[in-house]
C-alpha cells in the first residue's frame, strides 16, 4: 500500500521553473500549452489500515511534506 | 552577553557568526548543536546560515524539528531575541515564528553579490543603530530568498512596521533592478509581531569588519547588543530595588 502525494504551487505564488518549462515547450513547438505548473511527488510505503492511515498524511502533508503558504497538495492511498 | 549559534548538519555560517560575536564584538558566543534541548543560559539565539539537511524538501523544513527548535520556539515566545540569517530565515518561517516563506530566486539563479539595504524603521532590537537614512551594505547568498506572504500577511507586516531590511538602489529606492529574487515588496528581512524574533536573507556577519570589505552588518549585532544591554539594567535596578 502507498500513499501517493502530489504538491503544487499555490497559484498565487510566482512558479518561475513552471515559466521557463513552458518556454522550452512552445520553443520546441507545442501549441497551446496554457501553463506549466511544477511541483513534487511523493510516495510513502505504508503497512495497516488505508483508513486509519489517511488523517495521518493530511496531518504530515500539513505539518512537514508541504508548506501550506506557498503550496497545496492531494493524495491518494491505495 | 551570551549569543548561542545553532549548528544543524549543513550548516556554513556558524563559524562566522561566532568570530563576529566573539572576536569582533567581544561577546560570549558558542556553537549550539541542534540535538541539544535547552538553549542553557544564553541572551540571544542565531540561526545561521547553510543549508540544514542539504536543503532537502524544502529548505528549512527538516531543521524546524531538531530538538533544540523546541527551545528556541519557547525562548522566542517569552521574548528572548532570535535573529536569524539566510537559511536560519528560512528555519524561522517554516517553524512558524516568522510569517510568509521563502521560494526559489525568479531567476531561479543562486545570486552572490553585494546589495544595498533600506531600514524602513530604526524601532527593533535588530535595527536600532542604524542611523535614520542610513543603508547597509552587505553581502547576500541564496538560490531561494524570493520572500512570499499572502496580501493579508504583507498588509500586517507594512501596518505594524515589521518588515525591517528591504533591497534598495545605492540611493534607497525600492526598484525591480535592485531587488536580487523578486521579494514581495523588495523584503529582505522582517520581524514577529513581539519584534523579538528577526529573519534576514543577506549575511551582516560576512560584512562586520572592514579588512572584509565592509563592516555596515556590524549595526545589527550592536542593535541587538544595545538592546540586551538595556534588558539587563533595567532587571539590575529592579534587583537593586527589592
Amino acid at each position: 500500500m502507498k500513499a501517493k502525494i502530489v504538491i503544487t504551487p499555490k497559484k498565487a505564488v510566482l512558479d518561475p521553473q513552471g515559466k521557463t518549462v513552458q518556454t522550452a515547450l512552445e520553443q520546441m513547438g507545442y501549441d497551446g500549452v496554457k501553463a506549466v505548473h511544477v511541483g513534487k511527488y511523493l510516495e510513502i510505503e505504508l503497512e495497516g489500515d488505508a483508513e486509519a492511515w489517511r488523517p495521518k498524511i493530511d496531518e504530515a502533508c500539513h505539518k512537514l511534506l508541504s508548506n501550506p503558504v506557498i503550496e497545496d497538495y492531494h493524495f491518494t492511498i491505495e | 552577553m551570551r549569543f548561542a549559534v545553532l549548528q544543524f548538519p549543513g550548516s556554513n555560517c556558524d563559524q562566522d557568526c561566532v568570530h563576529v560575536l566573539g572576536n569582533v564584538l567581544g561577546q560570549d558566543a558558542d556553537y549550539l548543536w541542534h540535538k541539544e534541548e535547552s538553549i542553557a543560559n544564553a541572551d540571544a539565539v542565531v540561526v545561521p546560515g547553510g543549508f540544514s539537511y542539504g536543503d532537502y524538501l524544502r529548505t528549512g523544513s527538516i531543521a524546524q524539528f531538531s530538538p533544540v527548535m523546541n527551545a528556541v520556539k519557547a525562548f522566542a515566545n517569552t521574548g528572548g531575541l532570535v535573529i536569524g540569517i539566510c537559511n536560519g530565515f528560512q528555519i524561522l518561517c517554516e517553524t512558524g515564528l516568522l510569517p510568509g516563506a521563502l521560494v526559489r530566486n525568479r531567476s531561479l539563479q543562486f545570486r552572490c553579490e553585494t546589495i544595498f539595504l533600506k531600514i524602513p524603521t530604526a524601532d527593533s532590537p535588530f535595527t536600532s543603530e542604524v542611523p535614520e537614512g542610513r543603508l547597509l551594505r552587505v553581502p547576500i547568498a541564496h538560490g531561494e530568498g524570493c520572500y512570499f506572504a499572502d496580501d493579508e500577511t504583507l498588509a500586517t507586516l507594512q501596518a505594524n512596521h515589521q518588515i525591517l531590511f528591504q533591497y534598495a538602489t545605492q540611493t534607497g529606492e525600492l526598484t525591480d533592478e535592485a531587488n536580487p529574487n523578486g521579494s514581495l515588496l523588495n523584503i529582505a528581512g522582517i520581524c514577529n509581531e513581539g519584534r523579538n524574533v528577526c529573519g534576514m536573507m543577506p549575511h551582516p556577519e560576512r560584512a562586520s569588519e572592514n579588512v572584509l570589505g565592509a563592516d555596515d552588518g556590524r549595526r545589527v549585532f550592536e542593535s541587538m547588543l544595545r538592546h540586551l544591554e538595556a534588558k539587563t539594567g533595567v532587571g539590575q535596578a529592579a534587583t537593586a530595588e527589592v
